[in-house]
């Protein structure tokens, strides 16, 4: 028998635990502003899940899922992608939405259960968040496959978590993407845990960057827990996008340091011995390290950074806490372009009219 | 006004649709190179191309949510599918995302997708490619539902969905494809809303959509030879209802009959019922009457599956029936 095809599968990882550099740095990274931004939307991401998780706690909002301690991948692929890409978010990315322009206090509206908090402010083509498992990776497709259609030199960015690999819409986008060369980048933060299925019972796939193979183009993995590796390997994946080098399937390995949403209780099947040894790998810490072996960060200048985050959420929440609520017909306004009679008759009778 | 037959229509307003927007995709199985299972297609790789008419992997659930993913963007693709049947693969992302998108995103974000598919019992073609499953799309809300009884609707109502800017859904048949009807040969547009009186008549209302609209229309003719006037009513789109027709041609005639042919359980049928009796109850001078599938899978032998999808003689005598003359 002979051999008709082979792959391998890279690991990135430039930041250690400790903050030593393993790789050499990146030039984007060589820029203590650009590193600030990174630290500072990481610190704002955590301060922000904390607070969203305490609003649903005191039945101030709906369920909520944390992104405790995939920081750098959110933060990460929010600052690779492009202003004119188009970001096709998963449940767990609000701190890349930061990024790309979303108010706070409308991810804030979104849990709460407002819809207007998909209407962002800012004018962008930027999907609202996705819900539903991997569905969005489909309509990401769909996106690149208009971008090329339109002749753009522009790129998609989609996200999801470990578990939506196993099903059909992601295998179906990464077939589409190879099939058509769609400038596409598909992310995935492995987080370990779907709910409660760890991620060893959810393939046995060695890598789940390997799935790529499948859909004829390149598959990578990062250090998940490493903004910086993140935030360089999708930055690449979209640049080959836009270049007309096609798709891209980055596997980001971190750890949920949280429950899966504020109506899960991962202390039910997560090892504490596990957990305890995931913090040590966590993300915030290692760039601070390196801020501050690099001398780009003071203790008094962190302090800073954490207050002026904490000041930014609380007035996030202060917006968000003192929103005009929906009106009752308004559930009426946005289903179709022009509201059929027999639906009108239903807004007037909810409105008393 | 010339000839045309109903899959000349659709590929009538195909064509029209995609020389009028270079943002009007046409995507499906088979669609490109062999122009279409039913031809609804044929002709427009050769025109358009390969980026536009576009043969896609063979999977219902992955190209109706790429389609669904470029309308969110402003491309307006057709999605063709098959056969109905093969709907039930892209449920999710139609009922989940395209329905609900606008909603969710507080009017942002829409979805102006089209997806075309017969969706009758044709002949012989088993319990697993004869679903008809109006009735679920019907009750999802943020769908349109439309159903074209003739070449006339199946290309002015096909060229009004693809302006929409709502999802759209249009319900064609297998036996309707070859049907022929004069159509304008200018350029037109059908409302996307609306029941529509194709027949006047003074004693009963046969209601029917899509292919039962005929089985309405062949058994009024026979009615009319027993001195019995019967209205036909064809539904057009089953979502929106238009109540108001049906109130109106229930109140004109008093005694209404439902064709369908899909199963009765809370179907198109029930539906009506439940309309007219909210809407004009008292209206009624008779029993009303669903004629329906009888409540099995479609079956393959030709014989079983003539005695379980309802045909002319079923409507005449339904209709006979609630005039009191059985």
């Amino acid at each position: 028998m002979s051999v008709v095809a082979t792959f391998e599968i890279g690991y990135l990882r430039i930041l250690d635990e400790e903050g030593h550099l393993l790789e050499t740095i990146p030039d984007f990274a060589r820029d203590p502003k650009t590193l600030l931004t990174l630290y500072r939307y990481m610190i704002l991401t955590r301060r922000f899940d904390a607070k969203a998780v305490a609003l649903q706690r005191t039945g101030q909002m709906g369920t909520f899922p944390s992104s405790l301690g995939q920081e750098a991948f959110s933060v990460g692929i929010g600052h690779a992608i492009h202003k004119e890409d188009v970001f096709c978010p998963y449940y767990r990315d609000h701190g890349a939405m930061f990024l790309r322009g979303v108010k706070l206090s409308e991810v804030l509206a979104f849990w709460g259960g407002d819809e207007r908090g998909s209407h962002y402010t800012r004018d962008k083509e930027d999907f609202p968040i996705s819900i539903p498992i991997a569905t969005q990776m489909l309509h990401a497709a769909g996106v690149a496959y208009a971008i090329k259609l339109r002749k753009q030199k522009r790129a998609v960015l989609t996200a999801c978590g470990d578990g939506a690999t196993s099903k059909s819409d992601f295998s179906q986008a990464i077939n589409a993407a190879g099939t058509w060369h769609l400038p596409l980048v598909l992310v995935v933060n492995n987080n370990q845990w779907a709910i409660s299925l760890p991620r060893d019972k959810q393939s046995a796939a060695k890598t789940l960057a390997q799935k790529a193979i499948a859909g004829g183009f390149r598959g990578l993995q990062v250090d998940g827990n490493d903004v910086i590796a993140v935030r360089h390997a999708v930055a690449e994946a979209l640049d080959r996008a836009r270049d007309g080098e096609g798709p891209s399937l980055i596997e980001a390995i971190s750890y949920r340091l949280c429950d899966h949403t504020t109506a899960d209780d991962a202390s039910r099947y997560v090892n504490k011995e596990d957990l305890k040894e995931a913090w040590r790998h966590e993300p915030i810490i290692r760039l601070r390290n390196y801020l501050i072996h690099q001398d780009f960060i003071t203790e008094q200048y962190d302090e800073e950074i954490q207050q002026a985050c904490d000041h930014e959420v609380e007035e996030a929440v202060e917006e968000y806490l003192n929103t005009e609520p929906q009106k009752p017909e308004s559930m009426f306004d946005y289903l179709y372009a022009k509201l059929p009679k027999t639906l009108t008759e239903q807004r007037n009778e909810v409105m008393g009219v | 006004m010339a000839e045309t037959a109903y899959w000349e229509a659709i590929r009538r307003a195909h064509d029209e649709e995609l020389a009028n927007d270079p943002m009007v995709i046409a995507m499906g199985e088979d669609i490109g190179l062999a122009g279409g299972t039913y031809k609804a297609t044929s002709g427009l790789y050769d025109k358009y191309g390969e980026k536009r008419i576009i043969d896609t992997p063979i999977s219902e659930n992955s190209f109706t949510g790429i389609g669904i993913g470029a309308s969110m963007v402003g491309v307006r693709p057709i999605i063709e599918i098959m056969s109905i049947n093969f709907a039930l693969l892209a449920l999710d992302t139609l009922i989940n995302a395209a329905a609900k998108i606008r909603y969710m995103s507080g009017g942002r974000v829409t979805c102006p997708i089209v997806m075309r598919t017969p969706g009758g019992t044709a002949h012989q073609l088993a319990a697993q490619h004869s679903a008809r499953l109006a009735r679920m799309f019907m009750s999802t809300s943020g769908l349109r539902v439309v159903t074209p009884r003739g070449p006339l609707d199946a290309c002015g109502m096909l060229k009004s969905a693809v302006r929409c800017n709502d999802p759209v859904i249009v319900i064609e048949h297998e036996q309707m494809y070859t049907l022929k009807e004069n159509i304008p040969d200018e350029e037109y547009f059908r409302p996307l809303e609306g029941a529509e009186v194709v027949r006047e008549g003074s004693d009963i209302t046969l209601i029917g959509y899509n292919y039962s609209v005929h089985l309405c229309l062949n058994a009024a003719k026979r009615l009319e030879k027993d001195g019995i006037s019967a209205e036909v009513l064809d539904l057009r789109a089953l979502k929106p209802l238009d109540r108001e027709s049906i109130r109106r041609s229930v109140e004109k005639t008093h005694r209404f009959l439902v064709a369908e042919e899909d199963e009765a359980s809370v179907g198109v049928g029930a539906e009506i019922m439940a309309v007219v009796t909210e809407d004009c109850f008292y209206a009624l001078d008779a029993q009303p009457v669903r004629i329906h599938a009888a409540d099995v899978p479609v079956p393959f032998n030709r014989n079983l599956e003539k005695a379980a999808i309802p045909d002319v003689e079923d409507v005449y005598q339904g209709a006979l029936k609630v005039m009191g003359k059985l």
